[in-house]
């Protein structure tokens, strides 16, 4: 069983991967990021419970890593808002400021 | 009992105080700055005296002090002063035509916008030349020595804002300078071989005095003719004169106090210090007395022929200058520094007295003054007496002192007597000439305007016109009082009627030449021009001297000078720029990648952790 879902979390990393990388819009992104975040999360809960040493462990870590991806995803929408009020928009290669 | 000779120390402190304090608060002002410069060359010369008075009782004993200066490892450096009859004697001389000229100054440059300046620079150099009379070691010596060049170039660059006063002066540090490595090799030279490492005088004298040391005649020699190419620089000899005639675009006074009376007696002062070693040399001492020589009748034709009143001055002074090294050349170093003495004064009143003529016609040019004595009397008597002492006329100063030179040159060497006497009746010729063509005969074209120069100005004439009279009666033919006292020694008499009478005929003779050529006219206004054109024209020209280092040194030095730059512009900073550029070009290339987009730098780090996993997935695989 450990394969398939071994799989299933590379496939929705990848394509949070290829989201983050390759999407204009900001909120496409970071939608991308919960996708990657989740690939990941199903990683540790495979761990958990098919691994050589079954635990708890990784299914703990899922939690807490849900509950920071909440977190996360409030604070991006609301400096998401904040640049919006700012500067009119959500493309993502607007946002080159640093540059200069 | 040497009361004044312990605290002899505190004479040259006088001057460096009044010149911090000119330099420190000098704007404030003016007016003073001629009443600071004075006053402390007034109280330098004041102890001079009372130093001079206390050396003048019967059996005074030298006194030197000194303490450790640096210590390095084994060896201790000390340094001090040392007052012995010749220094005491010269502490006279140089503070003496030092407050004179202080005092004169005060007229000549009363004018000039930076007159606190100048007192300044002036105190500045009466406290290094004081310093270096005083020093009872080279090292200390050629310390001041250097001082003394630097003075001699702020105060002959002095005008700055002319180009020919800036030329000269870097002409004049420069020249010099060729001198004074001659000078410093010596000093290491001697470090190396005296035992001890000693630099003081004492020691010098003691050990060459007695013939003995771990010295070689080589190299005796070697370190003698050093320690002239010293004395060459700084007093004008051939070859190194050529920068004295043109330092004369510093302000005349300067001309007078550094190059007549002291800077340029330095280098007789110098080889009158260690002239044990001079003694234990003789092929040096031949040279001395060669060059000398020849210096002096070689100065004396460039001076007949010069239309530049202070420049005529300047040849004589490096003639006579000459005349001293004769004399230390023949061995006789009292002879030398009479001649000295008498020299710092007549010399010094000619140039003060030829400042007194420029400020009043604000020319230099001989050929435009004339008919001024009646205008100026002061000044025409004055220089007339600073004049016939120069031609050695008796009994003015400049006869005795030059009959001992030539009395000593007629018992070792008949060559150098003849042209000693040839340069006297040169002297005396050239005098002449430019007496008559500045004081008397018709008015020249700028002489209408001329005024007699105020008090401050002829008040030190004076002073030094009856000195540059009665100087010479310190040491007579028939009474060497001098010499007996500067050496500890009882002098015979050694007069000789044939060399007085020879001498005094060479003078006369020359004035009587210079009379019928110029006095009267009898010759047309240029009338060694006309007979001798080549040879006026050669002399006039200084003999291409000039022209020729110019084209030797100036020009292949200047060569060198721009490779070198070349190599500095092209190699070094190529290769400087070479580097800038590339770190430039590689900037740059990194701004290409920092484009200021996230998604960008996520790629690159994306494919970065894939090119690390395709690395150690690779190594896995294969090993």
């Amino acid at each position: 069983m450990l394969p398939s879902y071994l799989t299933m979390g590379a496939i929705l990393f990848c394509i949070g991967l290829y989201g983050a990388l390759a999407k204009r819009n900001a909120i496409i992104v970071l939608l991308s990021l919960e996708l990657m975040l989740n690939g990941v999360n199903l990683n540790l809960v495979a761990f958990s419970k098919y691994g050589v040493i079954p635990s708890l462990t990784g299914q703990l870590f899922s939690i807490f890593t849900i509950t920071v991806a909440a977190a996360e995803a409030a604070i991006a929408v609301a400096i998401l808002i904040a640049l919006f009020r700012a500067r009119g928009t959500v493309l993502i290669d607007a946002f080159n400021r640093m540059r200069r | 009992m040497d009361f004044f000779a312990k605290i002899a120390w505190i004479i040259p402190l006088l001057p460096l105080a009044a010149f911090l304090v000119l330099m420190t608060l000098g704007r404030g002002f003016r007016r003073a700055g001629a009443w600071i410069g004075s006053i402390g060359a007034l109280g330098a010369f004041v102890l001079s005296l009372l130093v001079l008075s206390e050396r003048l009782k019967p059996h005074a004993i030298d006194y030197s002090y000194n303490f450790s200066w640096i210590s390095i490892g084994e060896y201790t450096l000390r340094i001090g002063f040392e007052i012995t009859n010749l220094t005491a004697l010269m502490l006279v001389v140089v503070t003496l035509v030092g407050l004179l000229v202080n005092i004169y100054s005060a007229g000549y440059m009363a004018s000039d916008e930076r007159i606190t300046v100048f007192y300044g620079y002036v105190s500045l150099f009466t406290f290094s030349m004081l310093g270096l009379v005083l020093s009872d070691n080279l090292l200390s010596f050629y310390l001041f020595w250097e001082l003394v060049g630097v003075c001699s170039f702020l105060l002959v660059g002095f005008w700055y804002a002319r180009p020919a006063a800036r030329a000269a002066a870097k002409k004049a540090f420069i020249v010099t300078r060729i001198g004074d490595a001659g000078l410093l090799i010596a000093i290491l030279l001697l470090f190396w071989n005296m035992p001890g490492h000693a630099l003081d005088f004492t020691s010098i004298q003691s050990i060459f005095g007695g013939h003995g040391g771990s010295f070689t005649d080589g190299i005796t020699t070697v370190i003698a003719l050093l320690i002239f190419l010293g004395a060459v620089g700084k007093s004008g000899q051939f070859p190194l004169h050529v920068w004295l005639p043109d330092a004369m675009e510093g302000p005349t006074p300067i001309s007078a106090l550094i190059h007549a009376a002291t800077m340029v007696a330095a280098g007789v002062f110098l080889v009158a210090r260690t002239f044990s070693i001079f003694e234990a040399a003789p092929a040096a001492m031949e040279t001395v007395a060669y060059v000398g020589a020849f210096t002096a009748i070689f100065a004396a034709v460039i001076a007949l022929a010069q239309n530049d009143l202070k420049r005529i001055l300047a040849y004589s002074t490096i003639s006579q200058l000459g005349y001293m090294m004769v004399a230390l050349g023949l061995g006789t170093m009292t002879g030398a520094i009479f001649h000295l003495f008498t020299h710092a004064f007549f010399k010094a009143l000619l140039f003060l007295a030829a400042g007194s003529v420029i400020h009043a016609v604000h020319t230099q040019d001989i050929r435009e003054m004339g008919g001024i004595g009646s205008r100026m009397r002061v000044t025409a008597w004055t220089f007339a007496i600073g004049g016939l002492a120069l031609a050695g006329i008796p009994p003015l100063s400049g006869f005795w002192s030059k009959d001992a030179i030539l009395t000593a040159a007629l018992e070792h060497n008949p060559l150098l007597f003849g042209v000693g006497l040839a340069t006297a009746f040169l002297t005396a010729l050239y005098m002449t000439r430019l007496f008559v063509l500045v004081f008397l005969g018709k008015s020249g074209s700028k002489a209408g305007e001329a005024k007699e120069s105020p008090l401050v100005m002829t008040i030190p004439l004076i002073a030094l016109a009856v000195l540059a009279a009665i100087a010479g009666f310190v040491e007579l033919p028939w009474n060497g009082w001098l010499s007996g006292w500067l050496t500890d020694e009882v002098i015979e008499p050694h007069g000789s009627v044939a060399v007085i009478g020879l001498s005094i005929a060479a003078g006369l003779l020359g004035m009587l030449a210079g009379w019928l050529l110029y006095g009267k006219g009898i010759a047309g206004s240029q009338p060694l021009a006309s007979r001798l054109p080549r040879m006026v024209k050669l002399a006039e020209r200084k003999f291409y001297i000039d022209e020729l280092y110019e084209m030797v040194f100036v020009k292949s030095l200047r060569g060198l000078g721009a490779c070198l730059a070349a190599f500095d512009t092209y190699v070094i900073g190529g290769a400087v720029k070479l580097a800038g550029s590339a770190a430039g070009a590689a900037g740059k290339l990194g701004l290409r990648l920092q484009n200021g987009q996230v998604q960008t730098y996520g790629v690159a780090a994306v494919l970065g952790v894939v090119a690390i996993a395709v690395v150690v997935i690779g190594r896995r695989m294969l090993s």
